[in-house]
């Protein structure tokens, strides 16, 4: 069954056309790896799917049913916020938030549900995370913190927006380690939006390309090809294979690393947009 | 001995009527501004809080100038700025610069209204710094009813506000009114800020409001660890800066202030070098 599906559907943000015109189909239990350069609504694409975003044309389906906001079945860790309030709230209150967090009334945290946290975070080798502040974390203890969380409740789909966002190499190995293997035991459907595709190579199945309004999904033989990518940058792009890696190149710059470098700047950029 | 000198001077203190009655009002104030505060720090939306005492301003100077109670007006420009603030959305009540423009402007606004009422230059200082002393039985059950008020509310959304505070897209997607929550909230600041400028003044409500919060995040990492100690902490510091103003015959809002910055910086500064220490090896 597809788990996502995307019929002629075209997105937009106020009077911005964000993607155009796009069909598309994701299996159960695929590990999609989602690219593109900045701005060209890999948030935009989740957020449709989380139903906070209606197509102004064609049809979206997740689980064969339109996106509806507080689907249990959807595990999300949004975007690193550049500029975030400090959190001194320990690990544990902070994931327990997210649990029936839109009950009104005061915080109640069962036994059920504390066990339920330890499991998670326990599965992420995160323990420890559960009685130290945020304002003491590292971005890849964060990471696995929002993935321990966004594990909970057994979801049948992961979005992950940008998770390897400022973390440090070895860091942004564990955690695609980390997803890879839950998605496979578990079956979980996951969407990875990323920068670098040379670090996902290892764990996707098919890559989702965005560019100029287009999407195109497939294997990385089938989509990372000169002159899908050309059409869907706009300019003239070259792929050049070596040693296992893909490099994506524009008039010889390797653009997903100038991508990387202003990655901050871009955000802000699309959290403007978003907000 | 300091503790049984302190006991003698409230044992003094509470043979007057006012003490008692400056004791019972900071005392209300002080738990309310705490426990809404908490919420102020943990969004980091402190600098509304702030904006919203300002806008007060013009309020308590606006009811004076019409022959109201200034409370009411106080309370009354606050709630519906908040509202207003609340439903401009992040946008408009995350910008800096379009909150002080706003600020000033409101400040404006009071000194106008002053202006037209010149006999009232001392009720000017008491709304911008505070006359807890001069607080009347009347005033005490307005903040009794006012602060239950506020706490039933803050109760009734506290755990869609503590997803929304700490992880606002995820509330969103999950299906959590975070406007209407956000809204909500700001009404419920404008009644503690308001609360809060009857004991230390409008320009001095963050010693209230915001000291203590941050005094006990800075000890604390658990959430109801943390909103009780807060409220505690506001607690301790308004009757001890009473206590201190009578005892030195400096003014009470400076205590209070005083006291809530030490709070804070003898908080805060241990824990940063230790904080360097640590992780200096790591680099």
């Amino acid at each position: 069954m597809n788990v996502v599906e995307f019929d002629q559907a075209t997105l937009r943000i106020g009077n911005h056309l964000v993607l155009a015109d796009i069909s598309l189909a994701i299996k159960g239990g695929e590990f999609i790896g989602v690219l593109g350069p900045n701005g060209a609504g890999k948030t935009t694409l989740m957020r449709a799917i989380l139903g906070l975003l209606r197509p102004s044309a064609g049809n979206i389906r997740v689980f064969g049913r339109t996106p509806r906001r507080g689907d249990a079945l959807i595990g999300y860790v949004p975007q690193v916020r550049t500029v975030a309030p400090e959190l001194h709230v320990r690990g544990l209150d902070f994931i327990a938030s997210s649990v029936r967090g839109g009950r009104w009334g005061l915080p109640k945290l069962g036994h059920v549900d504390r066990k339920m946290i330890d499991e998670s975070l326990a599965a992420v080798g995160a323990v420890d995370l559960a009685g130290r502040p945020l304002t003491d974390m590292s971005g890849g203890e964060r990471q696995r913190l929002l993935l321990a969380q966004a594990l909970l409740g057994e979801p049948g789909l992961l979005l992950l927006d940008e998770p390897l966002i400022s973390l440090d190499q070895r860091y942004q190995e564990t955690i695609i380690e980390l997803v890879g293997r839950f998605a496979g035991e578990r079956n979980i459907t996951v969407l990875f939006s990323a920068h670098e595709l040379n670090q996902l190579i290892g764990a996707l199945d098919r890559v989702l390309y965005l560019g100029n309004g287009r999407a195109a999904l497939g294997t990385v033989a089938e989509v990372v090809t000169s002159p899908v990518l050309s059409k869907l940058y706009g300019s003239d792009i070259d792929v050049v294979h070596a040693d296992g890696h893909v490099f994506v190149l524009s008039r010889g710059r390797h653009i997903e690393h100038h991508d990387h470098l202003h990655a901050d700047h871009a955000h802000s950029r699309d959290r403007q947009r978003h907000a | 001995m300091p503790i049984m000198r302190t006991a003698a001077i409230v044992n003094a203190m509470l043979d007057y009527d006012f003490m008692r009655n400056a004791f019972a009002a900071a005392g209300v104030a002080a738990v309310v501004s705490g426990l809404v505060g908490y919420f102020l720090v943990l969004r980091g939306q402190t600098f509304a809080g702030h904006a919203l005492g300002h806008i007060g301003f013009a309020g308590a100077t606006g009811a004076i100038l019409i022959g109201l109670a200034p409370i009411w007006g106080l309370v009354g420009l606050t709630v519906a700025a908040g509202i207003g603030m609340g439903m401009m959305g992040e946008r408009v009540s995350g910008r800096d610069v379009a909150v002080g423009v706003v600020l000033s402007l409101a400040l404006g606004f009071g000194l106008l209204f002053l202006h037209y009422y010149t006999a009232f230059a001392v009720q000017a200082t008491s709304l911008l710094f505070g006359n807890v002393l001069a607080v009347d039985r009347p005033m005490i059950m307005a903040l009794v009813v006012m602060g239950l008020i506020t706490l039933a509310a803050l109760a009734a959304i506290m755990r869609p506000l503590i997803f929304a505070s700490l992880q606002p897209e995820l509330a969103e997607a999950k299906g959590v009114p975070v406007g209407f929550v956000s809204t909500a909230f700001l009404a419920i600041v404008a009644v503690g800020v308001s609360e809060s400028a009857q004991i230390v003044g409008i320009l001095l409500v963050f010693s209230l409001m915001v000291g203590p919060p941050a005094t006990a995040q800075r000890l604390v990492t658990g959430l109801w660890s943390g909103i009780v100690l807060s409220a505690v902490v506001a607690l301790a510091e308004a009757w001890l800066g009473i206590i201190i103003a009578y005892d030195t015959d400096w003014p009470v809002s400076f205590c209070i202030a005083l006291l809530s910055a030490l709070g804070y910086f003898v908080t805060r500064v241990p824990l940063e070098q230790l904080k360097m220490r640590k992780s200096s090896p790591r680099l």
